[in-house]
């Protein structure tokens, strides 16, 4: 498939994504348990709950349990994903902390509902500080796909792979990125375009509309390559290094504070290493909360919109 | 068992535990920090399960059919330890490498270190959830081990306990026992600092098999332990009262000795009233 034909490909959201290739593998992965909070009608789970219903445990909402009773589900040969908005499972950081990090629990940890894109429910149900929370655990690996197809390799890789790991997911439909050809390189950044007068780093609900943007900017000259991160830890530090060396500037793009994000892990690798001397300008939510609002109306206000991107990199150019 | 082997077993017991006392007393002297309160008031508990009832082989920590145990309140883990080591998962030599640099007996108990250790645990109110997860596990695969879990007094003030308790009792986890170690005593008189009861009915108004016994009555805690083996599709609880610091009349309910070590001095007049109550001279 082209790059125009995914283009007419309909718009997915990532948890429903992630559902079917729960649901898909399921039959083929037979040690995979899978647990929700009340949410799995929302999660997406709940795909996984109807096929396989032995397999599938509904803890309440009671999410520190839930996680608790995944990491003895795990601890006992069982690929244990748990399940809920990214707020209320990331928020219970400390039982992630010990009963899987410290544990090396094979625990898959799933956040729906990421960023302001969630729309009228407003900041209490925003997912915003879970990237940060996640990354900041020793052996814990974390996700976020931008696309349908990115998001069923996830499962797929987390189903294989030993070891605790957190993926986030949209609650929005977003547009296919991808060529149905796509093979997912974990730990790895996806080049999607290139370019030689800046990079956009994008991550999630907001790479779609980065590639918009890079649209925008190349009518008005400038030509912006569009670097989409599924692997936000352990981060590719040598692809990033190599895109500091080429580009002056690189703008990271994401719904999430920008305190603790990709943006935050994109900028510790270019401050460490120093790569060619890019500047990092990191584009997200900046340490605020969210509100309710249409998705599309909040995208425009918070600036994660193609016309909001543009602006954001516009002015990264300027300041350089 | 039968009476004789009941007397024999309950009179091995009480012989092997004033050594054990020792030796938690012997190493937290040596390790110049840790919690002996908490240790000395589950130290029966522990043998009685370890020696009495528990299918393990030390030999083999991970077999795949073992009974599981958790020390949920892991600030107690000296008495996992010593009864570890007596058992023969790893050499008494040890003890006294506890909570020193590189020693695999970490100041709390961490999976991966210690044979026989199954989950880390310390931060309070976390073991219920790890138990009530490996007993899912056991009834998925249809294997007949059973997962046994103790809890502190201070650490069901934890509101993951009681979401853990609300889906044993859902779940039917009939091979899932859990032991209060009920002590009275946390950082200060757990009556004051957030009472508990009526103990027994809330873990029965959650589904759980619940049977309060003396926790150092070696008979009653055997008795305890068998009734636990009713598959009859409850969890059990074992609200077993103790004594922090049991054994030693200075930090008998003292909520000092919760989680400061004796010194050398301490420990020494410490061992020989352990064994002098028991009839022995140090």
């Amino acid at each position: 498939m082209t790059q125009a034909q995914a283009d007419k490909v309909k718009p997915k959201a990532t948890r429903q994504a992630f559902g079917e290739a729960l649901l898909e593998l399921g039959g083929k992965y037979l040690d995979v348990v899978v647990l929700d909070a009340d949410l799995s009608k929302s999660t997406k789970s709940e795909l996984f709950a109807a096929k396989y219903p032995n397999r599938f445990f509904e803890m309440g909402i009671a999410e520190q349990n839930m996680i608790g009773t995944a990491a003895g589900l795990a601890l006992s040969g069982k690929t244990a994903f748990c399940c809920s908005f990214a707020c209320f499972v990331a928020g219970r950081l400390e039982t992630i902390r010990i009963s899987v990090a410290y544990s090396d629990a094979n625990v898959k940890i799933i956040g729906t509902h990421a960023g302001v894109g969630i729309g009228e429910d407003g900041y209490s149900q925003m997912g915003l500080e879970d990237l940060g929370l996640m990354r900041g655990l020793a052996g814990m690996q974390v996700f976020q796909p931008a696309d349908d197809i990115e998001a069923a390799q996830i499962v797929d890789y987390m189903c294989r792979t030993h070891g605790p790991m957190y993926m986030r997911l949209t609650r929005q439909n977003v547009p296919r990125v991808h060529a149905s050809d796509y093979k997912l390189q974990v730990g790895k950044l996806d080049v999607l375009a290139e370019g030689r007068d800046i990079a956009i780093f994008a991550t999630g609900g907001t790479v779609a509309h980065a590639l918009g943007a890079r649209e925008k900017l190349a009518g008005e000259g400038v030509d912006a390559a569009v670097v989409n991160v599924p692997t936000i830890k352990p981060m590719d530090a040598y692809g990033v290094q190599a895109w500091a060396a080429r580009v002056p500037v690189i703008v990271t793009v994401e719904d999430h504070n920008v305190i603790g994000g990709m943006g935050t892990a994109i900028a510790e690798v270019v401050a460490e290493h120093g790569g060619g001397g890019a500047r990092v300008r990191r584009h997200g939510i900046h340490d605020t909360f969210g509100e309710s609002g249409s998705p599309e109306a909040l995208y425009e206000k918070f600036e994660l919109d193609t016309a909001g991107i543009v602006k954001a990199v516009r002015g990264a150019i300027k300041k350089r | 068992m039968s009476q004789p082997n009941r007397d024999q077993a309950v009179a091995a017991l009480r012989e092997k535990c004033v050594e054990l006392r020792v030796d938690i007393l012997e190493m937290l002297a040596e390790a110049g920090s840790g919690h002996p309160g908490g240790s000395l008031s589950a130290i029966d508990l522990l043998t009685a399960l370890f020696d009495h009832k528990l299918r393990h082989d030390p030999k083999r920590p991970d077999w795949p059919d073992r009974d599981r145990f958790i020390l949920s309140k892991g600030h107690g883990v000296p008495a996992l330890y010593v009864t570890l080591a007596q058992r023969g998962y790893f050499d008494r030599a040890l003890l006294p490498t506890l909570r020193k640099l590189g020693s695999p007996l970490q100041g709390h108990p961490v999976r991966g270190t210690a044979p026989g250790i199954e989950a880390c645990t310390g931060s309070l109110g976390q073991g219920l959830s790890i138990a009530l997860g490996m007993a899912l596990a056991a009834k998925l695969d249809k294997k007949e081990w059973r997962v046994y879990v103790m809890l502190g007094d201070g650490e069901i003030q934890e509101g993951q306990i009681w979401e853990a308790a609300m889906a044993a009792g859902k779940y039917g986890l009939d091979n899932l026992v859990a032991i209060l170690d009920y002590n009275k005593v946390q950082t200060g008189v757990v009556a004051e600092v957030m009472p508990l009861e009526p103990i027994v009915e809330k873990w029965a108004a959650d589904g759980w098999s619940v049977r309060r016994i003396d926790g150092h009555d070696y008979g009653q805690i055997l008795d305890a332990y068998d009734w636990a083996d009713a598959r009859d599709g409850k969890p059990k609880m074992i609200v077993a009262d103790t004594i922090k610091g049991k054994g030693v009349s200075f930090m008998e309910g003292q909520a000092k000795w919760h989680g400061v070590a004796p010194t050398k001095e301490e420990c020494k007049a410490a061992v020989a009233e352990v064994r002098s109550r028991a009839g022995r001279s140090s």
